[in-house]
């Protein structure tokens, strides 16, 4: 075994087991699932809506004047929205204070409490800052935005936002701009905690807003190991004075110098905003994702088999919705926001992706064997898929891998949200969509369950039964269920061109082939295209190997990698950005001072003395790392949009504050000593300031792999290492061992086990049927009666039956009535003996075929005279006189031991042999010469009607049969006609015979009751039909030519159909006859084929369909005659013709069948079969089709034209074509097959689809 | 025994004959008409929610320019323009498979709603692609879509009669924008080719495409109802 192989069952094994525990704790699994969606789309709340990001331009602080509001010629690189004065100018002061140096003596509320004390003087220092010049004194107030009134939904807040005035947002505004405030709060810290709102926040908080830096950098807490506060004093300026705002910048500077301050200044950034909430942008997208959805759902629709095909389709939209915003929402929580771009690419992928997966692993485990348990199933399902899922899993995400590796930005990002995609993606396949799948397959099968349940109960009994009644047939018969077909290991599957798509698409995954090929041209292009990128990679590359690198160089690698690589205030990377160092580096220690702090030891004495402030690059544009909507909801206080404007954010002016310890203890307030708060462990401490986000993501790796060992555990602790697989080893079927078609996907298994009504000896030729009886005629001659029901063999009249006698047959037990007569054994047998050489491998009927006539229904006792009539000896005779011309193939079986040696036998024979044999005697007596003939002839046309049996011959003559449950006896027969029948129809009392030279007869059959009351036999389940009269078989049956049409048509008749009191024919002379049935008057001519007609259908709604020889389908009128539509659709003959009330269906020789709307002929679609497989066709619903194929019957969906079930009939099936196919009314299906006839009931799967 | 007819007996028939011609004809054209009037509403609301989501593209990228006044109006576009794409689509979504059946040879190419809801995906996508993409040149843009419009064709229609259709009702459709254009109801902002933006007779085509198939669908599902429409050559 290769690794290949031991990988491959592993992985099987894996998904097997996976499948195992998904079907076993759905709802576990489900709310597990469900929480992690959530978790993974709580930082989406943080996101601002798609569309709705900031745009930043930035412009030079020198020559900087207001954009105009009229476009130039030329724009440049100027986006357009940069026109006209902004909504005003941010000018941030950005402080930075610290107690230095550090004393032991000081608790830790001095960290921040001088520190923020400074903030009134400086507020004094703006406010009260003129710049007088040649043009006029300027003043703050003179250049600031004013404000009116705060939104009127904020009155809680008009204690800390100013009012009617210069908008200049300080921490100072939590006291009212009063020192006096600060002075006397005991806990600066709750004032501070007081506005914040409870619960999550999300948006800009009232302490984002007030400090204008993020809060956790804001360093006003108690646990601020670096002891540095910083916050900013903002002023929003209506009108640039530049002089005014220099002359400001230097004050503040001489003020409180930063040392070792580079900042630049000479940037300005504009950040333009867009509408709030773009739901006008939105909408396309969401088109586009409805109609992808909605391509979902027609997709899956497809997929049968299935509970509700909406509960699916819903499962399917939540797998791929979720993986996109759990994608999202992951990539955020790291930090990544996502572009526009690849927000608008990703649905595709994801959705294309994921749909694919779900659509394999729907069919993979629809496709397993029915009967097996319902987690059994979905286990096979999955592992059957399990490879291919795997490997194309790990193909993505390689290429993804490659992708990350160019270390081009734009494709990292890309990168980034496929893997994380895809994984997500992955995932909720696994635990949601399969455990969707199983829940659903478990509610089909409880409902499957309850539908069957009735059935069960009303399970005739095994042990013999009275005699079959013809008034009470016996409940349909269930399917066997226990039975399952011997599956051969190979099997041809007739599927639908377009399911042969689906699983094209599913095998060969085609879709996701050609998007990772387009992903892989698409990296490729852009790293072609951006070489630049490419190109300081490996300068970096150079530089770091190389001695004489320059260290600069190397801070080029930063640029490259995402944003959140910068250490959080690491100096020597802020200092390296600048090409002209700060001549008065920082010392090394300092910037150890706060790194060491991550290690857990007591803090460095050096740290402990001198807190340093230090200015970085991510200072230079602090405003950045406040929320998005920082400034948008700072001005909506005032009810001022910012929406398709802009602002212009000034460079900072730095101010450093360094107080004495002496400062700091004078500032404080009483209460700051009095309830020191409690020192927390160091570690934690440093812990808590230091943690990167590497480390985060370390923790929650290792969590990630806890929680999985964890859930290991649990499910080898909870779970059975078998679940109930019943003892056997594997439970599951390899697909070596499914039948499988050339797409490697396995048809469920059949549960129905056709009943073979065997007898003939010859290939079987005419079939006829009404629901109750079942005649067939092979091409020996030989008609035998069957019970439709039960497929017990009733009657069997051989070929030389003109004779008079009728041979009955009771079963298996027929011969036992004259052991002695050695002669005839043979011949008596007939049935018998194929019977039990063949039937090794089905189950044995004989214990259900009665014999126990003494309890025969009334209506059978009451059958009067009884004479006691010698039937032996008659029969003795006819097989005398007949012995040379019957067929002496059969092997003689042995014995007659199979019989039971019934005690009833005489009276059976009393019973039998009644009226009926009595006038086959007596036609019997006299037919003698005649048997020579009607051995020349064999039937062609066969019909049955009530209990009487209409047979034509090839030597014309119309023999019409009596059947009663035991007796099969010729009761008339016309021999007028010369040429040969070729087709019959026997509608009420009348049989109409279509002759081989053209000419029609009418004959009506009249019955004259001795009782004068007919009897009439219920027809069970058609309402729609007249019940057919019963004949018994004391009644004097003729049958009289009332009519005859000697040119009905120029050529052989060749079709006749009867229905609504019309009969139509059909001809090689290319025209459609309809008569009146009533008076055989001929109503219409119908012309319009190009030839032979070989097919034609009528039913009771008038609905007239033909087909020809040309191969076209015409539709008639059979009120006026015209023609409703023709099409062309088979090359070669259309072979059979049948409607539903939608549509028409039709099979031709080119072994195509063809549905086609009714109303407007149109095709719908069409379904190719294999070579000569074409000829029968049979509706069992509207819905429901049914058609013979090699060895087999095959049921489709009209809907949909799927392949629903494939019902094989025998083992050695492969050259025997079902030819003929009768759909009863108990919904069971006759076919022929070869010499056998075949019962199929339709498998209870096939109700579901109502 | 050559002539034997072997397959005759294989539809078991009903017997009795009592059942009638089923209905009068005034219902079967009743019926007809009802049909085509859902027929013709769903296709107009479909045209017209199509055009409202489509000119909402367009008005973002300020491709269209209607009147001031009518954009603070309703869906940011003119009163006009939902009602008379939702016409067209219905005329076109009736004409094809009216079309269909007067030739006579039904059009049998890819009949299910997956498949005509990837071509509307296809049709919103090619849109997409017009307002949103930057391309280099128009003509570049231009000769995209077309491709794009044949492919959307090729991969959804694939009939002949359909190609004609198509062509000749969007250069029908490219004249009457043209003439709006003309007489001033709209303008495009940067019209390249006779007052109009070149691609415009590419969406067109793919439009028309897309209308038809969903029309042929819809004749599908609804033609396909109680009974044989009785119809006189």
């Amino acid at each position: 075994m290769t690794l290949r192989e031991q990988l491959r069952a592993k992985i099987s094994a894996a998904f097997y087991h996976h499948g195992l525990l998904c079907a076993s704790y759905p709802v576990p699994i489900i709310l597990f699932t469900s929480a992690s969606i959530l978790t993974c789309c709580y930082p989406l709340l943080k996101l601002p809506l798609p569309g709705t990001g900031p745009v930043e331009f930035t412009t030079g602080v020198r020559d900087y004047s207001v954009p105009s509001h009229e476009p130039h010629g030329d724009q440049g690189e100027r986006p357009d929205w940069y026109r006209g004065p902004p909504v005003a100018y941010i000018q941030q002061v950005l402080v930075k204070a610290a107690v230095s140096p550090w004393d032991s003596s000081l608790v830790p509320v001095d960290v921040f409490r001088s520190p923020l004390g400074q903030v009134f003087r400086l507020l004094e220092e703006i406010r009260n800052h003129v710049y007088s010049d040649s043009s006029g004194v300027r003043s703050l107030e003179s250049l600031c935005l004013q404000v009116t009134d705060l939104f009127p939904g904020l009155r809680r807040m008009q204690t800390v936002l100013p009012e009617h005035g210069c908008l200049l947002v300080s921490p100072g505004n939590y006291w009212q701009n009063q020192r006096e405030l600060f002075d006397s709060d005991p806990d600066l810290f709750k004032t501070i905690q007081k506005h914040e709102p409870k619960g999550l926040h999300t948006s800009a908080t009232l302490r984002d807003l007030l400090f204008g830096v993020p809060g956790k950098y804001s360093g006003v807490s108690h646990y601020n190991k670096k002891r540095v506060v910083t916050y900013t004093i903002t002023v929003v300026l209506l009108s640039y004075d530049a002089r005014f705002l220099n002359s400001l910048r230097a004050r503040l500077k001489q003020l409180h110098p930063s040392a070792n301050c580079s900042l630049r200044e000479d940037h300005m950034v504009h950040v333009h905003f867009k509408e709030e909430i773009g739901i006008a942008e939105l909408i396309p997208l969401v088109t586009t994702y409805i109609i992808l959805f909605a391509y979902i759902y027609f997709s899956t629709r497809k997929i049968d088999m299935v509970r509700s095909k909406w509960g699916l389709a819903l499962a399917a939209v939540v797998t791929v919705l979720s993986s996109l915003l759990m994608s999202v929402g992951l990539c955020t929580l790291f930090g990544l926001t996502p572009t526009l771009n690849g927000g608008e690419i990703f649905p595709y992928l994801v959705v294309v992706i994921g749909l694919e997966n779900v659509l394999v692993l729907t069919k993979s485990v629809v496709s397993t064997p029915v009967d097996l348990e319902v987690k059994l199933r979905i286990a096979q399902g999955l592992s059957n898929e399990s490879w291919s899922i795997m490997k194309n899993m790990a193909t993505e995400l390689c290429i993804i891998l490659i992708g990350y590796f160019t270390l081009v930005p734009a494709i990292q990002e890309f990168c980034l949200f496929a893997v994380v995609g895809l994984v997500s993606d992955f995932f909720l396949q696994m635990f949601f969509f399969t455990t969707v799948l199983s829940i659903d397959i478990r509610r089909m099968e409880l409902a499957d369950l309850n539908r069957r349940l009735p059935a069960e109960a009303s399970l005739p009994q095994p042990k013999p039964v009275p005699l079959r009644t013809r008034e009470a047939p016996p409940p349909p018969r269930p399917s066997p269920h226990t039975i399952t077909l011997q599956t051969p290991a190979f099997r041809n599957l007739r599927l639908p061109k377009r399911l042969r798509v689906v699983y094209f698409l599913a095998r060969t995954r085609l879709a996701q082939r050609i998007i990772m090929a387009g992903t892989v041209i698409w990296i490729g292009i852009l790293v072609y295209t951006d070489p630049a990128g490419i190109r300081a990679y490996l300068a970096a590359q150079v530089s770091e190997q190389s001695p004489l690198g320059d260290p600069g160089v190397s801070g080029l690698s930063p640029h490259l990698a995402v944003a959140p690589v910068f250490a959080a205030g690491d100096p020597t990377s802020a200092l390296n950005i600048h090409p002209a160092p700060d001549p008065t580096p920082v010392p090394e220690n300092q910037s150890q001072g706060h790194h060491s702090s991550g290690r857990a030891l007591p803090l460095p004495p050096l740290s402990h003395s001198v807190p340093q402030i230090t200015w970085g690059a991510e200072d230079e544009e602090g405003w950045r790392r406040l929320s998005f909507r920082h400034w948008p909801s700072l001005f909506s206080y005032y009810n001022i949009t910012l929406a398709k404007r802009y602002i212009s954010i000034l460079p900072v002016i730095p101010v450093s504050v360094h107080l004495s310890p002496q400062e700091a203890i004078e500032t404080r307030h009483p209460h700051d000593t009095r309830h020191r708060p409690p020192l927390i462990p160091k570690v934690s401490a440093d812990l808590q300031t230091d943690l990167t986000l590497y480390k985060v993501a370390a923790l929650g790796l290792a969590a990630g792999v806890l929680l999985v060992l964890l859930l290991f555990c649990l499910y080898r602790v909870l779970c059975p290492r078998n679940y109930g697989q019943n003892g056997a080893a594997h439970g599951r079927r390899r697909r070596g061992d499914l039948p499988c078609d050339d797409y490697g996907y396995s048809p469920p298994v059949s549960e129905i086990s056709p009943l073979l009504l065997r007898g003939h000896s010859m290939d079987i030729e005419c079939l006829a049927s009404d629901g109750m009886l079942l005649a067939s005629c092979c091409l020996a001659g030989q008609i035998r009666v069957w019970d439709a029901q039960t497929g017990d063999c009733l009657t069997v009249i051989p070929k030389h039956s003109s004779s008079g006698c009728w041979e009955q047959r009771e079963g298996l037990d027929g011969l036992s009535r004259e052991p002695e007569e050695e002669d005839y054994f043979p011949l008596r047998r007939r049935a018998s003996p194929s019977r039990l050489a063949l039937f090794t491998d089905q189950p044995d009927l004989t214990p259900l075929i009665d014999t126990n006539f003494t309890s025969q229904p009334p209506s059978h006792l009451s059958t009067p005279p009884k004479e006691g009539f010698d039937y032996g000896s008659l029969v003795e005779r006819a097989y005398t006189e007949h012995e040379p011309p019957s067929p002496s193939s059969y092997p003689c079986a042995s014995s007659a031991s199979s019989s039971p040696s019934s005690a009833a036998q005489p009276q059976r024979r009393l019973s039998v042999g009644d009226g009926g044999g009595a006038s086959s005697q007596e036609r019997g007596s006299g037919s003698g010469s005649q048997a020579a003939a009607d051995w020349e002839s064999s039937v062609w046309a066969m019909e049955l009607r009530g209990n009487l049996i209409a047979a034509g011959r090839s030597s014309g003559k119309l023999e019409v049969g009596l059947w009663d449950a035991v007796e099969g006896s010729l009761r008339c027969r016309n021999e007028d006609g010369v040429s040969g029948i070729t087709a019959l129809a026997f509608l009420n009392n009348r049989i109409v015979a279509a002759r081989l030279n053209g000419s029609l007869d009418f004959f009506t059959v009249e019955i004259n009751k001795p009782l004068a009351l007919l009897q009439y036999r219920g027809a069970p389940g058609q309402g729609s039909m007249p019940p057919s009269p019963c004949y018994t078989s004391e009644d004097v049956i003729s049958c009289q030519l009332t009519r005859s049409v000697q040119c009905a048509h120029q050529k052989p008749i060749t079709v006749l159909r009867a229905a609504a009191g019309r009969v139509v024919t059909g001809s090689q002379d290319h025209t459609v006859r309809v008569y009146r049935l009533e008076d055989s008057c001929c109503l219409f001519t119908l012309q319009g084929h190009s030839g032979g007609i070989t097919a034609i259908y009528i039913d009771q709604t008038m609905v007239l369909a033909s087909g020809g020889q040309d191969g076209a389908i015409c539709l008639w009128d059979v009120l006026t005659g015209s023609r409703v539509s023709h099409v062309y659709g088979h090359r070669g003959d259309v072979t059979s013709l049948v409607c539903t009330t939608s549509c028409v269906i039709s099979s031709g020789l080119d072994d195509l069948i063809c549905i086609w709307d009714r109303s407007t002929g149109i095709k719908l679609y069409s379904i190719q079969q294999d070579m000569g497989c074409g000829a029968s066709l049979g509706v069992i619903s509207e819905s429901l089709l049914v058609t013979g194929g090699q060895g087999c019957v095959s049921f489709w969906d009209l809907n949909f034209g799927d392949l629903l079930q494939t019902v094989y009939l025998g083992q050695s099936s492969d050259s025997q074509v079902v030819r003929q196919l009768l759909v009863l009314d108990n919904a069971a299906i006759v076919c022929d097959f070869g010499s056998e006839l075949s019962l199929v009931y339709v498998p209870s799967v096939l109700e579901k689809l109502d | 025994m050559s002539l034997t007819p072997k397959f005759l007996t294989l539809t078991a028939m009903s017997g009795g004959a009592g059942a009638g011609p089923r209905g009068p004809y005034m219902s079967f054209i009743t019926d007809r008409n009802t049909n085509l009037l859902i027929r013709g509403g769903l296709l107009f609301s479909v045209g017209v929610f199509l055009a409202l989501v489509l000119n909402l593209l367009q008005v973002q990228r300020n491709v269209t320019l209607f009147p001031p006044d009518v954009i603070s109006s309703i869906f940011s576009s003119a009163w006009w323009v939902p009602p008379c794409c939702g016409t067209a689509s219905a005329v076109i979504g009736l004409l094809y498979p009216c079309i269909d059946s007067r030739v006579g040879e039904p059009h049998r190419f890819k009949r299910e709603w997956s498949s005509v809801m990837r071509c509307v995906a296809v049709f919103v996508g090619i849109n997409h692609a017009s307002a949103k993409v930057d391309f280099a040149n128009n003509v570049q843009l231009s000769l995209t879509l077309a491709a794009l419009s044949i492919g959307l064709w090729w991969t959804f229609d694939r009939s002949r009669r359909g190609f004609a259709l198509g062509v000749a009702i969007a250069l029908l459709a490219t004249l009457t924008t043209q003439l709006l254009v003309y007489n001033e109801f709209f303008q495009y902002t940067s019209p390249d080719f006779l007052y109009i933006r070149s691609w415009l007779p590419c969406i067109f085509f793919a439009g028309v495409i897309t209308m038809g198939n969903i029309g042929r669908q819809l004749a599908l599902v609804r033609g396909g109802s109680e009974h044989l429409l009785m119809r006189s050559e």
